[in-house]
């Protein structure tokens, strides 16, 4: 084995959609970075679904962007069709969400990548770490090399020992196409990691061509499209439709006739598949009542006419495949270019992971993405840019950036993964925060830029934009606490035309745009000063204006659970010693290792009672040695 | 405080008595049953067995006494602990003898409530059966006993977790039609969210009802006695007593300070506080306990408004009738035996109006239950499945959950769901309070399996 005389700084394994953040981050912090990748055409290559945001997801998108990472900007210049989710169902809730043109995607993040100083791009695939002794030097590769680190983080996606099924064949792959990585998985059981096994799927890519759109909806995206990042001013990208189809009771018993030869129902398949993104014989069987199943027909780019039915995915055989995704309106004659899957892979329950990233067994080793048992691009590029970040601090010496659950829903996704770990892929949702209506899209600016620049990843110009827009907001705010209605004739006229007769004179634009009846446009009507207030700041003061009180009770409640987030668990704590525990509490206490009393708080079947007696253990004083 | 040692305590009633329970919770339990417990049979204690045997002193080698003993090994023990119980005779003396060499194996005697509060944090019973076992303990009346015997059966945590489950499947709707806004799940259905919470609220509302019973058969009520000098009130009161409590004269005005004592109606407990005569004075100490008689009157469940039915009606009853207004109060006409000269004007301030001969007793009975009539509205108390709240923190709890709901119910389907969902959040951690539940993975497990989510 040939050692490579250079030291890097940050080895990064794997280049999707984790490992390209977290390659940049760290060289972006002026790390000496390598990122290592099975192939390099892959990289940044949307294996699923051609799509960015979403529910929850365009909020992590957007938190990636304050903080300085990379995915929105990619998205705003590869996006073909752009929609703002929820836009009447309240402010925390809204989510952007838009399709991709998935080889622009992948070309466009490469070339960034390519044009990073400080960042090496290599192929290989990685067959074990380097460890002398306990302590963690470097990677070894296939072809025979051994580069050194001080740090590596993982993100080997659904490749380690990655197994697909279509019906009852399988084969060894990491995504159609490519090769799994093998060995590594079996050196992290050997080094004491505890490994499962998940599944997910993905639909058959359909010929365009073989469709009848006219049978179809069709669904254009928002006009004019809204980018995702604070650095984009537009977007310039053509933009075209969806189309939407529906599966009826014939492809339902199509299904049916298939399923003595799924993989799944007939037991070949281990794996855990994810609640929230059923295969298609899935939702026919658990949903036997629903008489038909909606797919959007998504473009996979501009310039192909391979399309992606969402929400179809399966891993039946080939001839039921065909037989169903014909059974469709619109899609009778359709021609499938490549047929659906499912791919069983090894993950690593994240539960042995600090709040990091970095693993509690192995110093200086991260992990981030679907080995961390979730799924999802946006997911696995939050947690490859705290991965980065974090593996770059240690580097220099810093202690790791951890985001609360009020902070960020990255904070809520990494707490949840290194609380709970996960049996089945994580995806996020808004409902997983307990403090919603804090981490809001439009805000994540203001919740995350800070960071993002003290870490260096935020450029001083960007900066300087967003610290004024900060000024704006702060002096816009007071400006209508301080301004009242005077009653000018234009005024009366206004408020007459409106029907709002009940307003006294004096009122002040604050009180006013409180009313559920009255939005910051009406302000520029009856104040001229408004009407020069630019749309990113209208937005800022009219949601933290009429949503005051409810963002204060969340405020209040995040202060009640601080002293609960800041009492420290020693991590040598020895959990047996503590009697009045259950034993199942003990147990899973033991296994967890929470770092904080808020983190155990959050274990599924930790009462309030055993937080209690673990607080009052903490305190006592007969634990102060054990602590120290 | 801060618990892991061994506890232990006299779990009988003090004085003598046929046997005496010794109860010791702990990891030592074990070590302190073969210490100081011989069993006949060979083997030693063997868990969840009754051994008979002798209770010896180790320095002495000398027989304390002849016991039965039994071991519970954890966590089948009402602690979840280890848990030892010798049972010897009951005497004073010999059952101190044994604590006694409890104690010296290292245990520490229990504080008050310590075995409870133990199963509590152990999690063997919730919140509700913890504060129900010291109510059963502190029981005055059979009424107050009853209810706190159903509430440890779970009866009330079971109609907390019914609105729970409302509640959650709720929420459930309303975080679906937030979190998958693109899946095909129709319109908001609006119908099906109002009914869980409507069936909530109405679990909420039935049991805010039975808070005044529960109170009531929990502390019991308190009635005020009041009239005018020499009409009667302490002969009432001695006939309520079925006892010469209160001085009886003929000389108005003999009660000058109030007395309490504490008798059973049909089971509910009622403190009796009899007062000094109302009446325009110049002694300065009747003037006083007139004082603080009426002082009493907004403090009492109810007032026994009392009237000497041979006199007619007075400037001082009209006193009387004046502070009582606003107050739910009975008109008792004592000495119906003789000439009948009284005529009450309103009588529909008083909630009844009963006749009785306080020296000869009659009536008193009619009195009693009237008084009991008052409370207790609820018809079925003792059936197996009556459920009243009795604590002020769980009234609170639900109280506020309800107003939580009600926002939430005025909102729909106008005002954002997402602060609909705050709502709901916020009425959840109210109910799961009373019995110490939260809901973290409760929510999405409910969307999963009601919905077909997967775009």
């Amino acid at each position: 084995m040939m050692t490579y005389d250079q030291i890097y700084d940050v080895i990064v394994v794997g280049a999707g959609h984790a490992g390209c953040e977290a390659a940049l981050a760290a060289a972006r912090m002026g790390c000496r970075t390598m990122l290592l990748t099975i192939n390099l055409d892959a990289i940044a290559l949307m294996s699923c679904n051609p799509s960015i945001g979403g529910l929850a997801k365009g909020h992590l998108v957007k938190e990636i962007d304050a903080l300085g990472g990379e995915m929105a900007k990619n998205i705003d210049a590869t996006g073909i069709q752009f929609r703002i989710l929820n836009t009447k169902k309240g402010p925390a809730v809204r989510a952007s969400r838009a399709q991709a043109d998935k080889q622009l995607y992948r070309l466009r993040m490469k070339r960034v990548l390519e044009q990073q100083q400080g960042l090496d791009l290599k192929q290989g695939e990685v067959t074990s770490l380097y460890l002398e002794g306990e302590e963690l030097r470097g990677v070894e590769l296939r072809s025979g090399i051994r580069y050194l680190s001080k740090t590596i983080v993982i993100t080997t996606g659904t490749f380690m020992r990655g197994l697909i099924h279509i019906g009852l064949n399988h084969y060894p792959g990491g995504r159609a196409g490519d090769q799994p990585s093998v060995g590594l998985s079996d050196q992290m059981r050997s080094l004491g990691f505890g490994v499962g096994r998940l599944k997910t799927g993905t639909p058959a890519r359909l010929d365009a061509r073989s469709i009848d759109f006219s049978k179809l909806e069709t669904q254009y995206g928002d006009d004019p499209p809204l980018p995702f990042s604070l650095s984009t001013s537009r977007i310039v990208m053509p933009q075209i439709p969806c189309h939407i189809a529906y599966t009826n009771q014939r492809s339902h018993d199509i299904i049916r006739s298939g399923l003595d030869r799924s993989p799944l129902y007939s037991g070949i398949i281990e794996g855990v598949g994810p609640r929230y993104c059923p295969s298609i014989e899935d939702k026919v069987v658990r949903f036997p009542d629903k008489d038909r199943h909606q797919t959007f027909i998504e473009p996979e780019g501009l310039d192909t006419i391979e399309v992606y039915p969402s929400g179809m995915s399966t891993s039946l055989p080939i001839d039921i495949q065909i037989a169903f995704y014909r059974s469709i309106v619109g899609l009778e004659c359709v021609e499938i270019m490549r047929p659906a899957y499912a791919i069983e892979y090894d993950y690593v329950d994240p539960i042995q992971l600090h709040s990091s990233l970095e693993t509690k067994a192995i110093a200086n080793l991260y992990h981030a993405g679907q080995i961390n048992g979730t799924s999802g691009y946006e997911e696995a590029a939050g947690q490859g840019l705290v991965a980065g970040i974090n593996a770059a601090l240690r580097v220099k010496g810093r202690d790791p950036l951890v985001l609360t659950r009020s902070q960020a829903y990255i904070g809520v996704m990494i707490d949840d993964l290194v609380t709970l770990g996960t049996q089945e892929p994580y995806r996020m949702f808004t409902s997983r925060a307990e403090y919603r209506l804090l981490l809001r899209e439009d805000n994540a600016d203001l919740r995350l830029r800070d960071i993002g620049y003290e870490l260096g990843l935020v450029p001083e110009a960007e900066f300087a934009l967003f610290s004024e827009k900060r000024n704006a907001i702060a002096r816009e705010l007071e400006r209508i606490a301080d301004t009242r209605l005077i009653h000018s004739a234009e005024q009366i006229e206004v408020l007459s035309r409106r029907g709002l007769t009940d307003i006294q004179k004096g009122t002040t634009l604050e009180h006013l745009l409180k009313r559920s009846d009255i939005s910051y446009s009406d302000l520029a009507e009856l104040d001229a000063v408004s009407r020069e207030t630019s749309a990113e700041i209208r937005e800022q003061v009219e949601i933290q204006t009429k949503y005051r009180g409810y963002i204060d009770r969340q405020l209040e409640q995040v202060e009640q659970s601080k002293k609960l987030e800041s009492t420290h668990i020693p991590a040598n704590l020895d959990y047996t010693s503590i009697k009045s525990l259950t034993t199942e509490v003990r147990e899973k206490l033991a296994k967890n290792r929470p770092d904080t009393l808020g983190q155990a708080s959050r274990i599924p079947g930790i009462t309030p009672a055993a937080i209690s007696i673990l607080s009052i253990a903490l305190k006592s004083s007969s634990w102060k040695g054990l602590a120290e | 405080m801060y618990i892991r040692d061994t506890i232990a305590a006299v779990s009988t009633p003090p004085g003598n008595g046929g046997i005496g329970i010794i109860r010791v919770s702990g990891d030592l339990a074990a070590a302190v049953g073969n210490t100081i417990f011989k069993p006949v049979s060979d083997g030693g204690l063997v868990s969840h067995r009754f051994s008979f045997g002798t209770v010896f002193d180790m320095s002495t080698r000398a027989v304390v006494d002849e016991a039965m003993a039994v071991f519970m090994r954890a966590p089948r023990s009402y602690t979840r602990e280890d848990v030892l119980e010798i049972h010897c005779h009951g005497g004073w003396l010999v059952v101190e003898r044994v604590l006694a060499l409890v104690l010296s194996c290292g245990v520490r005697l229990a504080d008050p409530g310590e075995f409870t509060r133990r199963a509590f944090l152990n999690g063997r019973i919730d919140l509700i059966q913890a504060e129900a076992v010291m109510d059963i303990i502190a029981s005055k009346s059979e009424s107050a006993l009853q209810l706190a015997q159903r509430q440890r059966e779970g009866t009330l945590s079971k109609r907390i977790n019914d609105i729970r489950i409302c509640l959650l499947r709720a929420l459930a709707l309303v975080e679906a039609y937030i979190d998958f806004p693109d899946d095909d799940l129709g319109e908001t259905d609006s119908a099906s969210i109002l009914a869980s919470v409507g069936e909530a609220r109405s679990i909420i509302a039935d049991l805010l009802c039975t808070f005044e019973d529960g109170r009531v058969m929990r502390d019991g009520i308190s009635v005020l006695i009041v009239g005018k000098p020499n009409a009667g009130k302490s002969s009432l009161l001695n006939c309520l007593l079925n006892e010469n409590r209160a001085i009886v004269t003929h000389i108005p005005g003999t009660t000058r300070d109030i007395i309490e004592e504490t008798v059973t109606f049909d089971g509910l407990s009622v403190r009796l506080l009899d007062t000094a005569g109302i009446r325009h004075t110049d002694d300065f100490v009747e003037q006083e306990g007139i004082t603080r008689a009426l002082a009493k009157i907004p403090q009492a469940d109810l007032i026994l408004a009392v009237f000497d039915a041979s006199k007619e009606f007075s400037r001082e009853d009209q006193l009387i009738l004046d502070a009582l207004s606003g107050h739910k109060a009975i008109a008792v006409l004592n000495k119906t035996d003789l000439q009948q000269r009284f005529v009450l004007p309103c009588e529909g301030r008083f909630v009844a109006l009963v006749h009785i001969t306080a020296l000869s007793g009659d009536g008193i009975d009619r009195l009693k239950q009237t008084v009991c009539k008052q409370f207790l509205h609820t018809a079925a108390t003792d059936s197996r499945e009556f459920v009243a709240l009795s604590r002020a923190r769980h009234r609170d709890a639900l109280v506020s959950a309800e107003q939580n709901l009600q926002q939430f119910a005025g909102g729909l389907p106008d005002r954002n769901l997402e602060l609909l969902a705050l709502d709901l959040r916020d009425a959840l951690q109210s109910v799961g309070s009373v019995t110490g539940q939260t809901a973290t993975d409760e929510v999405l497990d409910l969307i999963f399996s009601s919905f077909c989510i997967g775009k």
